[in-house]
């Protein structure tokens, strides 16, 4: 049975377990915040074959995070999603859509 | 150096009936860059969780997507289940499989229906869609629905198909593979469609990797991972193989989707000669409380369906990643260096689910 | 590669019958499961409210004081939960579909007076 397992890790070192999973030949699944009472919850999926890896940190209200599309090109459209529903601020998305990839009627609708 | 020039791409485009909008940069005809712009029709299915009970969303989950509609509710179910422990009874898994590859069929027949549209082909888009239009058929006879079944809730199907149902579709089946036969030559060996598709839109193994591309998009450029290898519903019992192609390009998407299809023929007749019979739900008691990450093949590729449970009647969070929103990297990627005309071609070769990625 | 792959199909089909149905001469028949609209059987139905506390879209009303029955047919998502939920099997699916209509409106059926019935 492939693994499907949740690795918790601290905000900081978020670049740096990326840049593991890139180099253990990982590729991006998805990414994806969950509201809870404090802030945020994060979950970055990669995936190995059939495996499945999630990094997991939280973080609290207007927490800065770096983008991770300097390492997966491709992480932009999830970063963008986080930023435009949830209102995480991620600094240096390589393509930053300033919070017009949805043209929701509200800002953030999901925070 | 020749001028640039941008030429914006939908949202409303004929080839397209999905709005997705695209900024072409352009070095005369040659398109050197593309910026996409999703969120025209974002609906926020995924915020409704926190209003409709875990069972009533069932019927939210299916109407993410209209046409792989079987296959969220399923994935949905499926990651319910898996937080409840719930072992759905045998044939009710038999019948998740039957009713997926049905779904996968009709994806792919209309999927190659539009194509023929895209390059002109229209007798060639009629004659696909007749195919389909069996395939719903079969769907409205054995679950009431054309487009949205709601046969799946948590713990089961609700609605079982008798074994003289399966045999018939069996004999349906067995028409359309014939009838099949015949109309793919057409995509695969007539010049003018040739022309169309050979040498366009490549996508080179390492970079469908990097992308993170899922499904047949994915598949075509030689990778083999196929999602149903996780063995979900009844799939650990049956016999299949990813089927991929080496090429990348837009022939080879087509070639791959087509031979799908045939794939899931088979498939569904081995579920078909396995099928135990007995119940086909079982009751379920109590709230979730948990979190899995559940991943589905659908005929576009991996969708993931993250669920957060409470321990209440209301889910904390569901998250729906579609295959549509993965493949969009790559899609851009093939679209550098092709020129304006392949466009549409290219852009249809990822079968984009717009209302997919716009849940 | 090669031309005219595509003749075969074509001259087939200039010699079989099309695929539809000439619509308004020929009405479809439709399959046995099909989810068309839900009816209420209201003598049988006993109001305990069940179907609206079910139903996803909230399309059902019952008013117990009122003694009558209410759906909203194009909220209706067809789901039949209702009709599975029921405990006196009074809800049944039918298989026409709801027909177009110019404004949204609610549908409502009321259990006929005891006394009325004895009238009549």
């Amino acid at each position: 049975m492939p693994e499907n397992i949740i690795i918790p890790i601290s905000p900081e070192g978020l670049l740096e377990e990326v840049l593991k999973m890139k180099g253990s030949g990982c590729r991006l699944v998805q990414i994806c915040a969950t509201r809870i009472e404090e802030g945020y919850e994060m979950s970055y999926s990669f995936g190995k074959d059939l495996d499945l890896y999630t990094l997991r940190f939280c973080i609290g209200e207007d927490v800065e995070i770096p983008s991770v599309t300097e390492i997966y090109p491709a992480s932009f459209l999830y970063e963008n999603e986080i930023h435009d529903l949830f209102g995480v601020p991620i600094k240096m998305i390589s393509l930053d859509y300033q919070g017009t990839l949805y043209r929701t009627e509200k800002k953030t609708p999901f925070k | 150096m020749s001028k640039r020039s941008i030429v914006p791409f939908g949202p409303q485009h004929p080839v397209l009936p999905e709005p997705i909008h695209l900024d072409l940069v352009l070095e005369d005809e040659k398109v050197v860059e593309a910026i996409p712009s999703i969120g025209f029709v974002h609906r926020g299915l995924e915020k409704l969780v926190e209003k409709k009970d875990f069972n009533e969303y069932v019927y939210v989950a299916e109407r993410i997507c209209g046409i792989c509609s079987f296959m969220h509710g399923m994935g949905y179910c499926e990651a319910v289940e898996n937080i409840m422990e719930v072992e759905i009874p045998p044939r009710a898994k038999y019948l998740r499989t039957i009713w997926c590859e049905m779904s996968r069929i009709h994806s792919h027949l209309l999927w190659l229906g539009l194509l023929a549209d895209a390059f002109g082909f229209e007798s060639l888009f009629m004659e696909t869609w007749r195919m389909r239009e069996k395939v719903l058929d079969m769907f409205e006879y054995s679950t009431g629905g054309r487009v949205i079944f709601s046969v799946n809730k948590i713990g089961g199907q609700r609605k079982d198909m008798d074994n003289d149902m399966i045999r018939e579709f069996l004999g349906v089946f067995a028409d359309m593979e014939r009838s099949l036969k015949e109309l793919v030559k057409t995509f695969l060996n007539n010049s003018a469609v040739n022309s169309r598709l050979r040498d366009v839109g490549f996508l080179t193994k390492q970079q469908a990797f990097d992308l993170g591309t899922v499904g047949p998009f994915m598949r075509s450029s030689g990778i083999s991972r196929d999602t149903r290898k996780l063995g979900y519903a009844a799939y650990p019992n049956l016999e299949f193989e990813p089927i991929t192609s080496e090429v990348g390009d837009c022939y080879a998407r087509t070639d791959v989707r087509i031979r799908e299809i045939f794939q899931s023929i088979d498939i569904i007749r081995q579920a078909a000669a396995k099928i135990p019979n007995g119940e086909v739900a079982v009751p379920v008691k109590g709230f979730p409380e948990g979190e899995y990450f559940m991943r589905v093949e659908q005929p576009r590729g991996e969708a993931i369906y993250y669920i957060k449970a409470n321990g209440t009647k209301f889910l904390d969070r569901m998250r729906v990643r579609t295959p549509t929103f993965a493949n969009l990297p790559g899609m851009l990627e093939t679209l550098k260096g092709c020129q304006l005309a392949d466009v549409p071609i290219l852009i249809l070769t990822i079968d984009p689910c717009i209302s997919c990625t716009e849940r | 590669m090669s031309l005219l792959t595509f003749a075969k199909i074509e001259l087939h089909n200039l010699f079989s019958k099309p695929a539809t149905r000439p619509y308004p001469e020929q009405p479809r028949n439709y399959p046995q499961r099909t989810r068309g609209h839900i009816e209420n059987d209201v003598e049988t139905c006993v109001l305990c409210g069940i179907c609206s506390k079910k139903c996803p879209t909230g399309a059902i009303q019952v008013d117990r004081a009122g003694k009558s029955w209410s759906i909203q047919r194009f909220s209706c998502i067809q789901c039949g939960y209702c009709v599975e939920s029921c405990p006196k099997k009074c809800l049944s699916m039918l298989q026409s579909y709801t027909q177009p209509a110019e404004r949204k409106t609610i549908e409502t059926v009321s259990k006929a007076p005891v006394e009325n019935q004895n009238a009549s």
